[in-house]
């Protein structure tokens, strides 16, 4: 086909160039003081809840949370999580959790297509970390990685997602900008506001129709 | 009763025949006002400050501007980024090209199930019908099109593309199509149900095909913008992801993204952001547990470099496919979307579609608006989508050899041209001028509202009385009043 390359890139430079127009000035700022209230703000109206823990604490308020809620995915004893054991606060929750056999930690270290089964059917929730928040539209960031992979935010019913206080941004173009995003993107990154959802029936809002039902995220302020 | 009006209407032979079976169905233009008052509504509660939605919209007119511009350049600094990514490139001329791309690469890796997230290009090139010509069977996960799909229809809007069927009509659809499915008329229970049978889909394809909303050149990145999660779940449970957009999709830089994002999101569904935002920049890497092993990239023509062509027409390119037009169209607002008999409908669909398909076949389509000029108004992209409908209408009209618009002068008519020279004639010689309008003061009043050509305009108003005298006597005979 690089024949309809050629051709379909002869066409385009046949045509008389437009003029190149400035870009005219636009920013938002939200101030420093006003972004975590902002992110949490947001990030409830659009039906994730949103809790303040210590790095020292929140898997013990986790597992409360977890205890209350029961397994949903109808495995016989406990519920299921995902964890990223080679991360720090992968280390954290599994220390943690040692004393609590109801509360099965699973981790996600093989190809999807070895646990495809396990993945799509029998996960009750899955902790990952964030890269940080966005104040403005109340928005996790995410960069999958091998630790964590792309579906644990995505498949179980509940996904509990950690967001350091010091790394929640005003706006996106922030984050791109401190984080440095052209430098280069992982295989994929990701923006969350909330659970999966759809109005496409009636308008009518429903929860859970192909990601997680239920969006938890634990602000750490140490 | 709707669904068989609206069907029936998608098969009438112009817009004014299917408008007036869609204008009958009371069922339908419930459900469709009911959808763009409260579009409507959510778009404007998220633009209140008039400073800030100008600036925003200049920031984002201008940057597809620049995009357009710069297009070209832009298409193969965005290949050369993807094939560094590890993402194949393959470009399509027409949507027959497309098809096949699609098909052989779906059947060199041996795909009998494709799961597919919300695509208009898809539709565009009837991807569905052709791949099951191919006994590939491709199932539509996005909760509107799974059920558009399992009634055999097509979308009636861009975004929401069920907005034609009442939850009774989804409920009986399951029951019907879905094993062990009993009715139920629960939101939340027929979403369960999608939820429960379309998990079975994704853990069973072979292949994922999703569109694209923005595709980075600086990167090499394609965004994809959505609330459910099928689209993630396209792009990252199947071992294979196919995308294709249309060409005209690329933007620039990573930092060109957040504007176009928010005047998306918040003019689509009044939303400051959608649930995913889901930038991918390449297959799955060594190490890594999930994504697809494979990742091609579909850049489709169709038509859209004949577009290019024109100065004024390339603002068609422009478009960000948010859908405000038509949630903001007194036209689509009352007929709905199957009336247009087009893959996009509306306003945005009244510009592209003749364009794509020639004024030939669609050239009906720019007259199947008041110009009230809400589109325009509306638009993210500031695209003057009213100017574009005259521009097409004639361009319909009037027999050129040079215009580049497919069916240009499909639509001439010699008496309307006669009309209208003499209409030029009349008011460029003083005593045709006096002659005609004194004829028109005496005869007026006596010709029938029902006479030829005339009807048109009197079918649906009042037939305007004739005053005994033209203007100018009257003037003359009283003289000129200053005041």
């Amino acid at each position: 086909m690089s024949n309809a390359r050629t051709a379909i890139l002869d066409r385009l430079r046949a045509a008389r160039p437009a003029p190149l127009p400035v870009l005219p000035e636009w920013s938002v700022t939200i101030p420093p003081a006003e972004r975590l209230n902002r992110f949490s703000e947001r990030l409830e109206a659009s039906h994730a809840e949103v809790v303040t823990s210590t790095s020292g604490h929140w898997p013990s308020l986790l597992a409360e949370r977890l205890k209350a809620r029961g397994n949903t995915q109808g495995s016989a004893n406990g519920s299921s999580v995902h964890y990223p054991p080679g991360t720090h606060h992968g280390r954290c929750l599994a220390d943690a959790w040692t004393d609590k056999p109801e509360l099965r930690l699973v981790a996600y270290d093989q190809p999807v297509e070895v646990l495809k089964d396990t993945l799509v059917h029998r996960v009750d929730a899955a902790v990952t970390a964030t890269r940080g928040g966005i104040a403005e539209t109340g928005t996790l960031i995410l960069w999958p990685s091998a630790e964590e992979p792309r579906l644990m935010s995505l498949l179980p019913p509940l996904h509990v997602a950690l967001v350091e206080a010091k790394e929640i941004y005003g706006t996106l173009t922030e984050a791109m900008m401190v984080q440095n995003w052209s430098a280069g993107l992982p295989t994929n990154a990701l923006l969350i506001s909330g659970p999966s959802k759809t109005a496409d029936i009636e308008q009518t809002l429903a929860y859970g129709v192909h990601g997680p039902k239920e969006l938890l995220v634990i602000v750490l302020d140490p | 009763m709707g669904s068989n009006l609206a069907t029936s209407a998608a098969t009438a032979p112009d817009f004014a025949a299917r408008a007036s079976i869609a204008l009958a169905d009371d069922g339908l233009r419930r459900k469709f006002r009911r959808a763009m008052d409260g579009l409507m509504t959510k778009r404007a509660a998220q633009f209140p400050d008039p400073e800030a939605w100008t600036s925003l919209r200049a920031r984002g007119a201008a940057i597809r501007r620049r995009s357009l511009a710069r297009l070209p350049q832009l298409l193969e600094q965005l290949e050369t980024r993807c094939r560094a990514n590890g993402i194949q490139v393959h470009w399509a001329e027409t949507s027959a090209d497309a098809d096949r791309i699609i098909q052989g690469i779906l059947t060199d890796h041996g795909v009998r199930t494709l799961i597919k997230g919300k695509s208009m290009v898809s539709e565009e090139i009837h991807l569905n019908d052709f791949l099951a010509e191919h006994s590939i069977s491709a199932v539509e996960s996005d909760l509107g099109e799974f059920v558009i799909q399992l009634a055999h229809e097509t979308p009636s809007h861009i975004i929401m593309p069920c907005i034609h069927k009442s939850k009774e009509d989804v409920a009986t659809l399951f029951r019907d199509h879905i094993p062990n499915q009993a009715y139920t008329d629960d939101v939340d229970a027929l979403t369960a149900t999608a939820r429960r049978v379309l998990r079975e889909q994704f853990a069973g394809a072979d292949a994922g095909l999703s569109g694209v909303n923005f595709a980075i050149a600086e990167t090499g990145t394609l965004c994809l913008v959505e609330n459910e999660g099928n689209g993630r779940l396209s792009t990252t449970l199947p071992p294979l992801h196919v995308a294709v957009m249309g060409l005209e999709k690329v933007v620039e830089r990573l930092e060109d993204v957040p504007p176009l994002l928010s005047l998306l999101t918040r003019s689509a569904t009044g939303q400051a952001i959608t649930t995913y935002v889901n930038f991918i920049s390449s297959p799955r890497k060594e190490g890594e547990q999930d994504g697809p092993r494979e990742v091609h990239l579909v850049l489709l023509d169709n038509g859209r470099t004949r577009i290019f062509g024109d100065p004024q027409l390339q603002e068609t390119l422009a478009c960000i496919r948010c859908g405000a037009c038509m949630n903001h169209c007194p036209v689509y607002t009352r007929v709905g979307g199957h009336a247009y008999d087009a893959v996009y409908p509306g306003p945005i669909g009244k510009i592209l579609t003749p364009q794509i398909d020639g004024l030939a076949t669609a050239g009906d389509l720019p007259h199947a608006s008041s110009l009230c000029g809400a589109c325009g108004e509306v638009c993210p992209v500031a695209i003057p989508i009213p100017n574009l409908l005259v521009r097409l209408r004639g361009e319909a009209a009037h027999q050129n050899s040079a215009s580049t618009v497919m069916g240009a002068g499909a639509r001439h008519s010699s008496v309307e041209d006669w009309v209208w020279r003499g209409w030029r004639l009349m008011h460029q010689v003083p005593l045709f001028y006096r002659v005609a309008t004194r004829v028109l003061t005496r005869i007026g009043n006596a010709m029938p509202a029902s006479l030829p050509m005339l009807n048109a305009w009197t079918s649906v108003r009042t037939k305007p009385r004739f005053a005994r005298r033209p203007l100018n006597e009257l003037v003359r005979s009283r003289g000129f009043d200053h005041e």
